[in-house]
């Protein structure tokens, strides 16, 4: 990985035109795997984000620049319910829909985000666990979106499922910068984005969106899965083969021991 | 040893779930039950999704009823006749059960009420038959003979219109309440993804007052038909039947339960129920705690 990061810095730092525009920099962003395939072995994945900062005619400026790196997966609609306790029980009591939940969000940054940009520009950008945009439906107050979101977050932060680690993207030099992130086993099929935002004096200089990782199960997870899908039937006739005979095996097994 | 299922989406310690089917097998070698109902929980508990665990649950319930139906059959402890009516029930019991899913799903209450049917069936049950085992040690140990209760049927089942000959079982009564029965067990196995009988046997003893020597081979019988049917609607519904997450419960629990119908042999019957008894009201405490302490986590995700 090292030796890949320094071809690329080998590759580009000698020929500063590459970055066209004279006054802005370019971000030159990667990632470890750019496929991620889900087979039985499969507990979950680590994803190396790295990538150069190439500024006009090769010079870093003078002052900190920091990096966020986020990883997005696919949104979906979701109804968030919460237990409330009513008569002695925990029922569900109150939901909310959201359009647009994502399956997995993962945020590292070299500092954190409250000290790195200012709220506004942080929530355009959507950086943060807090200032996710959910698309809540129908008319709710603004504290009960607030309160659901806490929720969401919370409960897929215990899953992996969402992440924040401010102070994990590391820089060196100014140009090169990397971060890992953690995936568990129970992240969703997909096609993530990746972002990456080159931040200086509390502005997002450069934002990039181009690398992109598709997380698929391949082989015999691929396969049963589409059976148990699009072929039910052939599917809970096998199922329903398997134990007769597993059963009826062992009864076989022992009644000769 | 970690291995990725491909329908539930996430990956397990495969020894674990072997572990747990190898229990769960034990249980049902010696007491003649099928043991969902303690797989469902157990791997709910585990992390598994509710409504795959309980449609591999019951995918392994048929295996491990398999080698037990046989082994009735051979003695000629199955009422093939009863054993129809009831499946026949069964069948209808989990096509609603499936509608009744699907109703509680949207309605969002579908956890609440597996729970609470969880805990009032097992709780009533355990303390019914830890009563029934407790007399009969205690009888025993005292050294006075058990008063040998009269097998008969309940009123209400005399009451229903038109009478079937069941010869086996021993009884003259309306199809109806077998019918019923089965029918209500039916919609037990595709919400709970147990397989109903250790509702089935006390049922059929103390309701329907079948002679005891066909009530656990028909029991049985009847829910290897109807485990398989739900096995069949959750493939074509729910689409959680995870085949990976069975095969694994099933290596273990076809294993246990031959153990445990050997273990079985060298145990006396009333301890055995006592013990049965426990665990059974074990999980109904769990479960009903469960519905009064505030969970872990009061929020649930459910995917449009």
């Amino acid at each position: 990985m090292i030796a890949r990061l320094l071809l690329i810095l080998a590759l580009l730092l000698p020929f500063p035109a590459l970055a066209q525009s004279a006054s802005e920099p370019k971000l030159v962003p990667d990632v470890s795997q750019r496929n991620i395939n889900i087979q039985s072995r499969f507990t979950g994945a680590e994803l190396l984000m790295f990538g150069a900062i190439i500024y006009p005619r090769g010079v870093a400026p003078e002052g900190q620049v920091d990096v966020a790196v986020v990883l997005r997966g696919p949104t979906r609609p979701i109804i968030l319910r919460e237990k409330q306790q009513v008569a002695g029980m925990w029922v569900n009591a109150d939901s909310i829909d959201f359009r647009s939940a994502p399956a997995y969000y993962a945020i590292a940054s070299s500092r954190p985000i409250d000290k790195i940009v200012d709220a506004r520009t942080a929530a355009i950008y959507e950086l943060g666990l807090k200032r996710l945009q959910l698309s809540p439906t129908g008319e709710i107050q603004t504290s009960e979106v607030r309160r659901f979101t806490s929720g969401l977050v919370d409960l897929n932060r215990r899953d992996g499922l969402f992440a924040e680690a401010p102070g994990e993207v590391d820089i060196t030099d100014q140009v090169l910068y990397r971060a890992r992130l953690t995936l568990p086993s129970s992240v969703p099929e997909g096609r993530y984005v990746a972002e990456t935002l080159l931040i200086r004096n509390g502005r997002v200089i450069v934002a990039d969106d181009s690398v992109t990782v598709v997380i698929s199960k391949t082989g015999f997870e691929r396969f049963v899965t589409i059976m148990a899908q699009e072929y039910g039937l052939l599917y809970g006739a096998f199922a329903v083969l398997v134990s007769l005979f597993l059963g009826w095996f062992a009864g076989y097994v022992f009644g000769r021991l | 040893m970690d291995i990725y299922l491909p329908i539930a989406g996430l990956s397990v310690n495969i020894v674990v779930i072997i572990l747990l089917g190898g229990a769960v097998g034990m249980l049902s070698g010696m007491f003649g039950v099928g043991g969902g109902f303690l797989t469902t929980p157990l791997l709910i508990f585990y992390g598994i999704p509710p409504t795959v665990a309980a449609a591999s649950a019951s995918t392994q319930v048929t295996g491990a009823s398999v080698s037990g139906v046989f082994a009735h059959m051979r003695r000629g402890g199955v009422d093939f006749h009863m054993g129809a009516v009831l499946v026949v029930g069964g069948l209808l019991g989990t096509l609603f059960g499936a509608v009744l899913f699907e109703l509680l799903e949207a309605w969002g209450q579908a956890d609440t009420v597996i729970n609470i049917l969880y805990t009032l069936l097992l709780g009533g049950i355990g303390g019914l038959m830890a009563k029934d085992a407790w007399q009969s040690v205690s009888a025993k140990r005292s050294g006075k003979p058990v008063a040998a209760s009269k097998r008969r049927h309940h009123p209400l089942v005399a009451n229903l219109p038109g009478r079937w000959r069941f010869y086996r079982s021993g009884l003259y009564i309306s199809p109806l309440a077998p019918l019923i029965l089965g029918f209500l067990t039916g919609i037990l196995t595709m919400l709970l993804g147990v397989g109903g009988g250790f509702i089935m046997v006390p049922a059929m003893l103390y309701i329907l007052g079948m002679s005891a020597n066909v009530v656990v081979g028909t029991s049985l019988f009847q829910i290897l038909f109807v485990t398989m049917s739900s096995t069949m609607v959750h493939s074509l519904t729910t689409r959680a039947v995870d085949i990976v997450l069975a095969i694994f419960l099933l290596i273990g629990s076809v294993t246990g339960a031959q153990i445990g119908a050997r273990l079985a042999q060298r145990m006396r019957p009333d301890y055995l129920r006592l013990l049965l008894a426990a665990i059974v009201l074990i999980v109904a405490l769990r479960m009903g705690l469960g519905l009064g302490w505030r969970p872990d986590e009061i929020y649930t995700v459910q995917y449009l």
